[in-house]
């Protein structure tokens, strides 16, 4: 076949946003290249525009769904949804890393490079529609993530968090493919749809290798979901990592990881058929309360915050389980409201932060309200929307999954989800009571000057989150036709 | 004029004008302290109208609004108040000046803060008692909790952060097992009839079965009982009381308490009529039983406050067994029990504040003799004293002597044991009044007193005019809520009746099989 032809056949449009992050990456590398002394504020303003294109090649792909490359990418609803996510969190993640303190020693055009890349994996997750798309992009995401995570060499924690994450990260990896060479065998194929046909027309039973292969996807998504039981490495690698790598972590990898997931349970229809919610109810519960109750002991917030994250994960899960409308949108609810709080309470911990001390205790909170009142007050709003208070965007994504597990009939589920909710209320709260109601210590750390990308970041997650809060409805609406149309 | 959403007005002005407080330079403190009762006062006065076009003889919602809010869940913004929420609405409006006035000394940390809480307070509790959507109500009613949280913690007193964790988590909890309800029947009733909707009205046609609905009354009923508090869910007050600064106090007894009986009347009666009635006996013992220990324990504070305080949990029992006699009486008694509450107690709490302002203890044992010194003070003590232990001729009899007279009809002997708490009412309120105004003085401290000021006598005197005017003559209050209370009987026993029928049907059609 001629290779001209065979180019202009292909339908550019899935494919656009994957290419964008791709050449934004290596320009920026490029820029880094040459100009060595670039200040980093103009290279992250390259990023953010490079990301601004990025989101509008995104939402082209709203409709679909279109197929492109041998139907190994898909533009739909679906995958514009969770990009347009990813795009933000990776928006939101330079923003916090223009920080004019804590990051002094860090090559920032590598930096940013591996970021956007990082994101360019995500994409490929959510948009991927063959197992090795989504493996490529899974590693594309992971690699860069154990480089971000290590970002800060002259810190031993930051090491550790590296190492840590890729050894168990590579044994994830491990899984996954295992998982799909098991996919494979049972069904000749690896591309969701022909997997699909398949099972239609065989059944899941039909070969003992297809759950096997299911489970080893499973357990594989499960370590960057960082779920119960595969959620031992976040705790350590988020305090770790330089701030803004834990948010971009705890938020577009976690919503990546959930949209490959969803990709490959639901688009297959085969999570109904396995009836594996038994299993996925516990591990949904253990998550949350695993999560909630070491989250009340930590006096690290970073480390609250990973806690905190792993509980979150076991409340999205409750979504995938109630697997109906109601609790794929509202997944995707959560997962936004999810990535603004959260990047908004790193993103506070990051603003405070200096070269010589990373504002992270509860005692360096103490008085936070009279020195440095916007950072105590954004941080409050983090915190009230992240323990699902009203009229936060928290609230209305625990509401919507928890009335998506209603309508399946899981009230019980619900019911010890909200018990759970009541329990990190405590830690939330803890936060508050430290900025707000504690006096400031005399020999309490100086926080960092005034950094207004940081803030800028801070302002547009609060606003985000009160937005999502009080007025949900327009959001809401898309996430539903985007799970109408994924069914 | 009818078209003028008023209702939002009023509700969203407070919010507005916090928000505005925050672009105050921070030093102008005074500045901001007039700013901020200027747009209580503002919200009063535009509350007014309100009374008075509002028209007794229905009991349909009236100053309704409705606007779409939540389209894909069925919710809306939708307000409306009718004979029940009309005296909490302007109970909350009037009382919100009168707060802010209150605390223009009292208060000297971050002042701002303060204002822009109490402001955002008044937002949240008018929300509630306006929203006739579930969602909206749950909305206001948890967002109410954030800057009462931030008022007993930032402003308190010694132990505040634990009596403000303390209400947070307690309400909390209650709050959550609604939530829980609230979709269950948002669920249930959406499937039944098609229709998903959290319109209050809706639910209100609804006829939940009988099993379904002890459920739901008891997750609904929790969070109110936590809320009123409704013994033995109490012990978050006393520690909320004490340790909150005056104004939060204010507040607290005099709105945020009343936010759980008016739960009571709107919801747990009109939705689950059947479980409400099962429950009342339960329900009318456990308010005895306040009634009883609230004044016990009353006599025995050495702190005023806290004497206050759990005659708080005493008189709110009062309103309970009123709601639950299910009569005409003891609702209408409730109700107007719930606004005498709200005035007297808001009105102790203040007098208590204005002592412990000049003497910076609440000790009974500190005082005494202190009606030489203060002669003006004395006269509000007295009349608040006295109407917060019932006398005839003013507002809290009417109240009492309501439910007492519903009580009756349903159960002699719990109205026997009722009764004698007004008895010991006047034992603990009498006797403290005694200790700290009479007798000789103790203290060398006591006797340069400062009598009120002209501030301070300023907040005290519109409350000791309704408290006089509700006492004397209660028809323009009474008649107000007659309608809708007449209505709401109506309603609860035609749906009861109706589910136990429906459930008949249910038997006989299993019968016949």
């Amino acid at each position: 076949m001629n290779t001209a032809t065979a180019l202009s056949t292909i339908d550019w449009v899935p494919v656009a946003p994957f290419i964008a992050l791709s050449v934004l990456g290596f320009l920026i590398m490029l820029i880094g290249l040459y100009f060595p002394r670039i200040y980093r504020e103009t290279l992250g303003t390259i990023a953010l525009i490079g990301l601004a294109i990025t989101f509008f090649l995104v939402l082209q792909n709203w409709g679909g769904p279109r197929y492109a490359f041998s139907n190994t990418i898909v533009g739909d609803k679906f995958s514009t949804v969770f990009n347009g996510l990813f795009v933000i969190g990776a928006a939101l993640t330079i923003l916090l890393s223009l920080n004019s303190q804590e990051n002094r020693y860090v090559l920032y055009a590598d930096y940013f490079t591996v970021i956007i890349f990082a994101t360019a994996g995500m994409v490929l997750m959510s948009a991927g529609t063959h197992l090795l798309t989504i493996f490529l992009g899974l590693e594309t995401l992971s690699i860069a993530l154990y480089v971000l995570a290590g970002f800060r060499r002259e810190n031993e924690f930051s090491l550790e968090s590296a190492f840590k994450y890729f050894l168990l990260g590579a044994f994830a990896s491990g899984f996954l493919l295992y998982g799909i060479a098991f996919v494979y065998g049972a069904t000749g194929s690896a591309e969701i749809q022909a997997v699909t046909q398949w099972i239609q027309q065989n059944g899941l039973t039909g070969s003992w290798m297809l759950p096997v292969g299911f489970l080893l996807l499973f357990i594989g998504l499960g370590f960057k979901l960082a779920i119960f039981p595969f959620h031992m490495w976040a705790p350590d690698v988020y305090q770790g990592a330089p701030t803004p790598i834990s948010a971009f972590m705890a938020t577009g990898s976690k919503a990546a990881a959930f949209a490959a997931l969803l990709r490959i349970a639901v688009g297959t229809q085969s999570y109904a058929a396995l009836g594996w919610e038994q299993v996925l109810w516990i591990i949904a519960v253990a998550s949350m309360t695993v999560g909630n109750i070491i989250a009340l002991r930590q006096d690290n917030i970073k480390r609250m915050l990973a806690y905190s994250s792993i509980a979150h994960a076991g409340y999205i899960l409750v979504g995938f389980i109630a697997n109906n409308e109601l609790g794929h949108s509202g997944m995707l609810f959560y997962l936004l409201s999810y990535t603004f709080m959260n990047i908004g309470a790193f993103g506070v911990i990051s603003y405070l932060s200096t070269a010589d001390h990373e504002f992270v205790t509860l005692q360096d909170m103490r008085g936070l309200a009279y020195r440095r009142p916007f950072a105590a007050i954004a941080m409050a709003v983090f915190m009230f929307s992240l323990a699902g208070i009203p009229p936060t965007a928290g609230f209305i994504s625990k509401f919507y999954i928890f009335s998506a597990a209603v309508k399946a009939g899981y009230v019980w589920l619900v019911i010890l989800g909200v018990i759970n909710s009541m329990i990190s209320l405590y830690y939330y709260l803890g936060v508050i009571v430290q900025m707000f109601m504690s006096a400031t210590d005399e020999k309490a750390p100086v926080p960092a000057a005034q950094q207004p990308a940081v803030a800028l970041a801070l302002v547009v997650s609060i606003f985000a989150v009160l937005g999502l809060g009080i007025f949900p409805s327009r959001w809401l609406a898309v996430f539903m036709e985007m799970a109408r149309s994924f069914i | 004029m009818t078209d003028f959403p008023i209702l939002t007005t009023i509700t969203v002005l407070p919010a507005l004008g916090a928000l505005a407080l925050l672009f105050f330079p921070k030093e102008s403190e005074k500045g901001q302290k007039l700013f901020a009762l200027l747009v209580t006062l503002v919200t009063f006065i535009l509350s007014i109208p309100i009374y008075f076009n509002f028209d007794a003889n229905t009991s349909a919602f009236q100053f309704v609004e409705r606007y779409s809010w939540i389209e894909a869940l069925g919710a809306n913004y939708y307000v409306g108040i009718d004979g029940i929420s009309l005296f909490m609405v302007l109970l909350t409006t009037f009382l919100s000046p009168l707060i802010i006035l209150s605390s223009w000394t009292a208060i000297r940390k971050s002042v701002k803060g303060f204002l822009v809480s109490m402001l955002l307070l008044e937002t949240g509790m008018l929300g509630v008692f306006i929203s006739l959507d579930l969602l909206l109500f749950y909305v206001f009613w948890e967002a109410m909790l954030i800057p009462m949280y931030f008022i007993i913690g930032i402003w308190g007193g010694e132990r505040r952060i634990y009596a403000a964790v303390k209400f947070f988590i307690y309400t909390m909890v209650g709050s959550l097992l609604m939530l829980v309800a609230l979709i269950v029947m948002y669920l249930y009733v959406g499937r039944e009839t098609g229709n998903y909707t959290f319109d209050y009205l809706v639910f209100r046609e609804y006829l939940l079965p009988a099993g379904l609905q002890t459920w739901l009354f008891l997750a609904f009923g929790l969070s109110f009982a936590i809320k009123v508090p409704i013994f033995p869910f109490h012990t978050w007050l006393p520690d909320a009381h004490v340790e909150a600064p005056t104004a939060g106090s204010v507040v607290l007894a005099g709105v945020l308490l009343k936010m759980g009986t008016y739960g009571f009347l709107r919801f747990c009666l009109p939705l689950f009529p059947n479980a409400s009635s099962q429950f009342a006996p339960l329900i009318s013992i456990l308010a005895v039983i306040g009634i009883l220990y609230g004044a016990w324990v009353a006599m025995v504070q050495p702190d005023m406050k806290k004497l206050v305080a759990y005659s708080s949990v005493s008189h709110l029992g009062f309103v309970m067994l009123g709601i639950f006699t299910f009569t005409h009486q003891g609702l209408q008694g409730g109700l107007i029990q719930m606004v005498n509450h709200g005035l007297s107690t808001g009105a102790l709490f203040l007098i208590v504040g204005m002592i412990y302002e000049r003497r910076h203890t609440r000790l009974i044992a500190d005082f005494g003799g202190l009606a030489k010194q203060l002669p003006i003070f004395t006269t509000f003590f007295m009349i608040v004293t006295l109407s917060s232990i019932g006398l005839p001729g003013l507002n809290g009899f009417i109240g009492e002597f309501l439910v007492l007279l519903g009580a009756f009809q349903t159960n002699q002997i719990l109205t026997v044991f009722a009764a004698s708490g007004v008895i010991f009412a006047a034992v603990y309120m009498l006797w403290m009044f005694r200790r700290v105004m009479f007798g000789p003085v103790t203290h060398e401290e006591n006797k340069t007193l400062t009598d009120l000021n002209l501030r301070e006598i300023t907040v005290l005197v519109p409350i000791v005019i309704f408290i006089v005017w509700i006492g004397v003559w209660a028809q323009p209050f009474l008649g107000k809520m007659e309608t809708s209370v007449d209505n709401l009987i109506r309603l609860v026993d035609a749906k009861k009746t109706a589910v136990l029928q429906m459930n008949d049907q249910h038997m006989w059609a299993r019968g016949d099989k």
